[in-house]
């Protein structure tokens, strides 16, 4: 388990290091993600890395772990409403109206894109 | 005799082992509520989770800075959760590749949508301009939105806020809004919230259906590279 973490956390300092180094404008766990992604797919090619950490499921099962109470983890930084509450005396009802009708929005349209392009691309699977 | 439990309190509450037991024990209740109800919507552990703690906080007059110090070790793990989201992509590898062009597609309609309608709508609220930065990347993972916050010279506690907000009533509004829409494809419904309501949104997904987790997860990562390109260009465009 311990081999386990320690790869997941190697992956996301890898990706902290480049993210930084880089200057890239994205978020280092998401570049870690991509490396573990791929030692787990080059694993499959070559046995000699079926060891460790990478060998019977660990790092699966550590991750599968992690992810369990993924909603957990954002307590503390949801608590920190605390520090905002003049903000929210303020302009409480603006924000969470804004907040609600964007969600509402954004699930909409993604979802109707998502269901069109699939119906189009089965359309046109179906043609050739 | 009468100080010596005060004395107890003063040395507990500033320690980091009372706020990171408190964290995990209203959140173990909180789970268990919510199981025993079926997960449902409202019960969702962590809008509960919240409540209960900031109340406390404001309650016994702790500032957030001494609860962050025990909390920060939960707070710590989003880093690696977000890493281990790349096993259940692995598990499910041969439906995401038959998806790619499908899942591109609709990452930058839903991610424009979620920027473009937060900017749009806090305006019409008369929300003044520093709240509206502050608002703008709210659809993506804490960390990265408040990166994107402090950029553009926003308020980075209220965008955390706001980002959980976010998450908290997008996984209160998905599962019931699909049904009515009748959305049967979990591929579809879970990276509409992956999109929407990044990781508490595939927290949710994932009480749903495992298919629905996976994809929300991938669209929750591809929307933090997504979204931090598209913020400072929406904002430039729409309030100048």
């Amino acid at each position: 388990m311990i081999a386990s973490l320690s790869l997941i956390l190697l992956c996301q300092l890898a990706g902290e290091a480049i993210v930084r180094g880089l200057n890239l404008p994205m978020p280092g766990p998401v570049l870690g993600l991509s490396f573990l992604l791929l030692l787990l797919l080059t694993r499959d090619r070559y046995a000699a890395l079926r060891r460790g950490p990478l060998h019977n499921d660990a790092v699966e099962s550590t991750g599968r772990g992690l992810l369990a109470h993924l909603s957990l983890l954002f307590i503390p930084a949801g608590v920190g409403v605390v520090q905002r509450l003049d903000l929210v005396v303020e302009h409480g009802v603006g924000i969470l109206l804004t907040l609600a009708a964007s969600v509402v929005v954004t699930l909409l349209v993604t979802v109707a894109t998502f269901l069109a392009v699939s119906r189009l691309l089965a359309r046109r699977q179906a043609k050739q | 005799m009468n100080e010596h439990p005060f004395s107890l309190w003063v040395y507990l509450s500033q320690s980091p082992l009372l706020w990171l037991t408190f964290t995990l024990s209203v959140y173990a209740i909180a789970d268990a509520v919510s199981l025993a109800t079926h997960r449902h919507p409202l019960a969702n552990p962590v809008l509960q989770s919240i409540w209960i703690i900031g109340g406390f906080l404001i309650m016994t007059g702790t500032s957030y800075t001494t609860y962050f110090s025990g909390a920060q070790f939960v707070h710590f793990l989003l880093g690696p959760a977000t890493v281990a989201l790349a096993i259940p992509l692995y598990d499910h590898r041969k439906r995401v590749i038959a998806a790619i062009v499908l899942m591109l597609i609709s990452l930058v309609a839903g991610s424009i949508t979620a920027i473009v309608s937060v900017v749009l709508l806090a305006r019409a609220f008369g929300l003044p301009q520093a709240v509206i930065l502050s608002l703008a990347p709210k659809s993506v993972t804490a960390g990265v939105a408040m990166g994107i916050s402090e950029s553009l010279r926003g308020d980075a506690s209220l965008t955390a806020v706001s980002v959980v907000l976010t998450g908290i009533m997008g996984a209160i509004i998905v599962t019931p809004l699909m049904n009515r829409i009748a959305v049967t494809d979990f591929r579809a419904r879970g990276f509409a919230v992956g999109i929407a309501a990044h990781g508490i949104g595939t927290a949710r997904a994932f009480q749903v259906d495992e298919v629905a987790g996976v994809f929300s997860g991938i669209a929750m990562g591809l929307n933090a590279l997504v979204t931090s390109l598209l913020v400072p260009l929406a904002v430039t465009l729409l309030l100048h």
